[in-house]
């Protein structure tokens, strides 16, 4: 599943250059967290949250209200610093100018000049950005059948992420953050975006980001997720990967041989209903006999973890940073 | 080649793609020479990852059945089809024959899919799955 196949020539090598540690997988890193902190006044949105998100993945991000998704996006984006850890886009900080070129972030009130028509908006776009890819911009708003003189502010919110979607890929990003894009917009212009934005990834090799609380969202465009809760990281890695670490064990619920043997596996959680028992676990040997076991769809696996706020964390391997003295610091 | 990705029928994604790829190969759809869709044009239609369709293409390039050539394009080497399965043939015209008179007698979608079933059982049995895990519903990728 690398997505390096993907990448267009010469950009990885660019990475390579700029990312200080290389990972034990040889990939590179185009996000990564390290002890990353953000506290406002008294509350704590993120703390000590770890993690790394490899060049060329669609990334998941899920976590309940208040778990930290749109501080992580904007420390991301640059608009805001962290007050404790680093956190780092291509290797820099994401606040300065060259990091901040590569990246484009769609936030979750999509900002648009109400007062400007979709073409004085793409008119913006082309001015402000160095790189500007104005045909895709306009094919992407006429497949909504927008005229581009109508103004923004007479859009519905589902027409405004179209335009803001336009604008953010116009920008030949090649981190894209999208916090919660597709919550105003309608199921067959949904479809219709997803599939943009896919195609874009595939043929730019672009990473991307995006949040959703809409679980069945995700399933299927994502290679990879990130859990946040409580400000930390709670799951985070390939989805494939992920997938293969858990099982679901189906069983009777039988007074004699209590369900799931705690010490043998790592319990995610457990759920019965009036005979049976469900729980989702990270097996450490094989299951014994008498359980029917099933691998979890990816839902499955992000709400067990979403309901159970205590589980152990879970960051794979090509999840994890490198720690390096220096970045503890 | 169109792909129709189901995601409610607990079969992997990568898995349809594949087995789509090779009905039409059996069909006659696909010939040797022919180009697949781009993982582009595949997700921009379907809206899966991109990295699904790369799956599957290698998946059928493990099995020999395509050629992947760097920065052109993935293309088929081999037909599965058999001159005796193909869309004209005599068997086809005769299944076809069979379904009018199947539709005709009032049977519906589910009792012919049924009656094929087992028949196709008994006559080209299939070994029982090794898998120890069986999938339940979706799949990510």
């Amino acid at each position: 599943m690398s997505g390096a196949s993907r990448s267009p020539g010469g950009r990885s090598g660019e990475l390579a250059r700029t990312t200080a540690d290389r990972h034990p997988s040889g990939d590179v890193a185009v996000l990564e967290a390290r002890g990353l902190g953000k506290r406002y006044r008294r509350r704590h949105a993120l703390s000590d949250c770890s993690f790394r998100i490899p060049a060329g993945r669609v990334c998941g991000l899920v976590g309940p209200n208040g778990g930290g998704k749109s501080t992580l996006m904007e420390l991301a984006a640059g608009l805001t610093r962290p007050t404790s850890g680093s956190i780092t886009v291509f290797g820099e900080a994401p606040h300065t100018a060259s990091a901040r070129r590569r990246i484009a972030y769609l936030a979750q009130d999509k900002p648009l000049y109400s007062r400007f028509t979709i073409e004085e908006t793409l008119r913006l776009g082309r001015e402000l950005n160095p790189v500007w890819d104005q045909d895709n911009a306009e094919r992407i708003v006429r497949q909504g059948e927008l005229p581009l003189s109508v103004r923004v502010g007479s859009l519905s919110r589902g027409e405004r992420t179209r335009v803001a979607l336009a604008v953010a890929l116009a920008k030949r990003p090649e981190l894209l953050l999208l916090d919660e894009p597709m919550a105003d917009v309608d199921p067959i212009s949904r479809h219709q975006l997803t599939g943009v934005l896919m195609a874009e990834a595939a043929e730019h090799g672009i990473t991307v980001l995006i949040s959703s609380h809409v679980l069945g969202e995700l399933d299927g465009i994502c290679d990879f997720v990130l859990l946040l809760g409580a400000g930390r990281t709670r799951l985070a890695g390939d989805v494939d990967e992920i997938l293969d670490r858990h099982r679901l064990l189906v069983g009777t619920d039988d007074a004699e041989d209590p369900l799931p043997e705690p010490d043998l596996h790592e319990v995610v959680e457990v759920r019965r209903t009036r005979r049976q028992v469900t729980a989702l676990v990270r097996p450490r040997v094989p299951v014994a006999d008498g359980w029917d076991v099933v691998e979890p769809a990816v839902e499955d696996v992000l709400m067990a973890y979403l309901r159970s706020p205590g589980a152990t964390p879970l960051i794979t391997s090509s999840a994890r940073p490198v720690m390096t003295p220096h970045a503890e610091r | 080649m169109e792909y129709l990705i189901d995601r409610r029928s607990g079969v992997a994604t990568y898995v349809q793609i594949v087995e789509q790829t090779k009905r039409a190969l059996r069909l006659g759809f696909l010939q040797p020479g022919e180009q697949l869709p781009t993982a582009r044009e595949v997700v921009e239609a379907t809206a899966i990852n991109p990295n699904t369709v790369l799956k599957a293409y290698r998946e059928l390039e493990r099995e020999g059945l395509v050629d992947s050539r760097r920065g052109v394009g993935t293309f088929v080497r081999h037909s599965l089809g058999k001159p005796q399965a193909a869309a004209d043939s005599v068997l086809h015209a005769e299944l076809t024959d069979w379904m009018r008179r199947a539709h005709a007698a009032g049977l519906d979608r589910e009792d012919a899919a049924a009656l094929i079933a087992s028949v196709l059982d008994a006559w080209f049995p299939v070994a029982p799955a090794a898998s120890t895990a069986h999938r339940r519903t979706g799949d990510a990728v």
